[in-house]
């Protein structure tokens, strides 16, 4: 029998869990465990420079690698630091444990120094939280973490551990569980089959179809099950902005993402189905725009792993509730074994309408013999890196022209807070991939603003030498509030404006990285090789980019999906 | 319309605050709310009565069963169903009022449980209609204090919310 302290015994757990990264930040409460963290080399921890900055890095790792991320803070400040974090991955349904320390169990309640309720502060923004009560149950709780993090509809748990529970000399048997059962807990398996079937024959008998296809795919690793049923089907296919990637963007029958800043010939088809099939997506409003204008002539089918996710804004007319690979699966054998094909006439008729449609816009955007355009930088890296990067954001217009101007072609590569609309997430993001595909090219496509607000990390890149590369999109404003206050607020720029900014080259350079400045056109295409070719160097690009410049399309606040601005002029 | 939903929890620290936790991040409403360890004392029932259209209350289900913690739940108000709620009031009972309150509390088939040379307490259960008719029939002026248990329910026939 092999006795062992609480601290040995959670390090034990997350060997048999198969962890081989943690990210963190020590302290008082947490002292046990890192001590038996020093004590074994199997798990490897990175320490950041901010809490926050572990959690979104083990929330990277997870976006690109569909495992669950893990971190590990202390309690008070540092639990409290992680709850941004958390926060965009429970937004965006990201498998992930997060465990704090947490007083002793006998000083709980009397605000002792670095007190703080982490399961009350923490539960609206987990999908569960866990305290260890005695230390024998930490085996049991670690691998309950994980499962209820990486089942059903993903999300983060957090798990609490008072000091007293990792004390070195109280030492019990370790047996770690080899499977869980919740009996309150039972995430469905598989669709019902008779909705399946009602489903295919919808769908089969569709004049105007749309897969509408969300970050679900993903997370539910269905992203090639969905393409072989949609290039079989001959069917448009349009996704989220968290579901970017999960069909490749360069494919025809791609019409772009959806939504308010989506392709307006997504956006045109989808108000003018007739049979939407929405796949792994939850009618955000971001996607619906006003819901009682949203898609008048289309009937709904609604795959979903989260009975809550469907007819939630928006009413299903068929609700399946179940994983997406394995409901796709089903749907897929029953559209080749059915008699019905789709009807060949209807669909030429709709292509020749979506085909217009792409025409109007393209996604065209002025471009300038002097000033250089976001838009144009990201599609100049989409070509340097033969549109096969890992790309990070953060949240404003540059997030946009990412997800706009780069096409991606596999899933989990687009990494971006959609939910939360983080500032802050791009960089320590990378970091996770970085740290995880060392051989992989990943870029932080940022904005002066956001980048700002988790800087501290390039020292963590320098310990670690992770060379991923900052693409700062510099418009020396808080461009996307700029963009609103524009245009609804005459123009008064409240707070937008990004006064006394930083030089990024030598602030790079005193954390011992790279920097490089570009002002002119005409060195943005040698100055991005130049960056790129520093395989071994994490380099901070500071682009400077015309200010002026607005994200489009964008929906006509409170109206329907196809009520668009088209350019600072055009409204459709 | 008003729902009486009916919840099978892990009886475990924490839970309730979920559950609570969950109406007022939704901003859905709670009218009352009752919770009990049951027969097998790993379960506590809860009850909570709440008003919403459909599409609310469908969401508080679905919400609802989404936490971990939540073992079944049941609509009480989708089938036949019996509900309950116990009161326990303070009356000012003087001189002829006595004998008029006592003739009430029976005809409610209350108790009184209590008594001092001014004030009766009074015991009465039912659903929750019957509870305001009593205060009603007695009048504002004469009730010193009430507490209310709050609704439980269970459907009828044979029916039974259990693992
Ligand atoms: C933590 C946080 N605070 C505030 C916001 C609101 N917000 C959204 S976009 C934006 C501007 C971001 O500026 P920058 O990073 O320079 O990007 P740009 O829009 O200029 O490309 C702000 C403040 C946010 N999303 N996140
Ligand atoms: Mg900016």
């Amino acid at each position: 029998m092999e006795l062992l302290s609480g601290a040995d015994m959670l390090i034990r757990s997350l060997q048999d869990e198969g962890i081989e990264n943690i990210y963190g930040y020590p302290g008082g409460a947490a002292l046990h465990i890192y001590d038996a963290l020093f004590r074994q080399d199997t798990v490897k921890h990175i320490l950041v420079r901010h809490e926050q900055a572990a959690v979104h890095m083990a929330d990277g790792y997870a976006r690109a690698t569909g495992k669950a991320g893990t971190v590990l803070v202390t309690s008070g400040p540092g639990a409290t630091n992680t709850i941004t974090g958390i926060a965009t991955a429970f937004m965006d349904s990201i498998p992930m444990v997060v465990l704090c320390g947490q007083v002793a169990s006998t000083l709980i309640g009397e605000d002792a120094f670095q007190e703080t309720d982490m399961i009350g502060v923490s539960r609206p923004v987990v999908k569960h939280n866990l305290s260890v009560r005695h230390p024998s149950e930490i085996p049991e709780i670690i691998r309950k973490a994980y499962y209820i993090a990486t089942t059903g509809r993903p999300g983060p748990v957090v798990v609490d551990i008072p000091k007293d529970m990792t004390a070195p000399n109280d030492r019990y048997e370790y047996v770690f569980p080899k499977k869980t059962k919740l009996r309150s807990y039972n995430p469905a398996i598989r669709g019902h089959a008779g909705q399946i079937k009602k489903a295919v024959d919808m769908l089969l008998a569709a004049k105007r179809p749309i897969v509408y296809a969300g970050g679900g795919v993903i997370l539910g690793k269905a992203s090639g099950q969905l393409t072989e049923m949609v290039r079989g089907l001959g069917y448009p296919i349009t996704n989220t902005l968290m579901g970017i990637g999960c069909y490749p963007a360069s494919d025809k029958q791609h019409i772009g993402w959806l939504g308010m800043h989506g392709t307006y010939e997504a956006n045109m088809v989808m108000h003018n189905a007739d049979l939407i099939l929405a796949i792994g997506a939850r009618f955000d409003d971001r996607v619906t725009n006003a819901t009682e204008k949203f898609c008048p002539g289309a009937r709904i089918i609604h795959i979903d792993i989260d009975p809550a996710s469907i007819s939630k804004t928006i009413s299903a007319d068929v609700p399946i509730v179940g994983p997406v690979d394995s409901v796709l699966k089903e749907m897929q054998s029953l559209i080749k074994e059915s008699k019905v094909r789709p009807d060949a006439d209807a669909l030429a008729a709709w292509w020749k309408q979506i085909d217009e449609w792409r025409a109007f816009h393209g996604m065209r955007y002025e471009t300038s013999d002097d000033v250089i355009k976001p838009q144009e930088v990201v599609e100049m890296l989409h070509r340097l890196t033969n549109g096969d990067a890992y790309v990070t954001t953060d949240v404003g217009q540059h997030q946009m022209f990412a997800a706009q101007y780069y096409k991606f072609d596999k899933p989990n590569r687009w990494i971006s807070s959609g939910g939360l609309g983080t500032m802050g997430f791009g960089l320590p993001a990378a970091m996770g991939i970085k740290l995880n595909f060392p051989d992989e090219e990943v870029l932080c496509i940022t904005g002066e603003g956001s980048i700002q607000m988790n800087i501290q990390e390039l020292s963590t890149c320098k310990q670690y030498s992770l060379p991923v590369k900052i693409i700062n999109l510099n418009n020396q404003a808080l461009g996307m509030v700029k963009q609103w206050q524009d245009m609804n607020y005459g123009a008064r720029h409240s707070h937008s404006y990004m006064d006394s900014l930083p030089d990024f080259v030598k602030l790079a350079e005193a954390y011992g990285h790279e920097g490089i400045k570009i002002t002119r056109k005409e060195d943005l295409e040698p100055m991005l090789k130049k960056a790129l070719a520093m395989k071994d160097k994490l380099v901070f690009v500071d682009i400077y980019v015309d200010p002026s410049e607005h994200v489009y399309p964008m929906h006509v606040a409170r109206g329907s999906m196809k009520d668009m601005w088209l350019s600072k002029t055009e409204k459709v | 319309m008003r729902r009486i939903i009916s919840v099978l929890l892990e009886n475990e620290p924490g839970a309730l605050s979920r559950v609570v936790g969950l109406f007022s991040q939704r901003n859905y409403n709670i009218e009352t709310l009752t919770v009990a360890p049951t027969e097998d004392p790993t379960m506590s029932r809860l009850t909570v009565t709440t008003t919403g259209s459909e599409r609310v209350i469908e969401q508080i289900t679905k919400q609802l069963n989404k936490l971990i913690e939540v073992i079944k739940l049941v609509d009480l108000t989708e089938g036949a169903h019996i509900e309950r709620e116990l009161m326990l009031v303070k009356l000012k009972a003087t001189g002829s009022q006595r004998a008029e309150i006592k003739r009430t509390v029976d005809i409610f088939r209350g108790q009184i449980v209590d008594v001092t040379s001014s004030v009766y307490t009074v015991q009465l259960a039912g659903d929750s209609a019957k509870l305001d008719g009593f205060i009603q029939a007695i009048g504002a002026t004469g009730v010193l204090e009430v507490v209310r248990s709050g609704v439980s329910g269970i459907a009828r026939g044979e029916k039974v919310l259990s693992l």
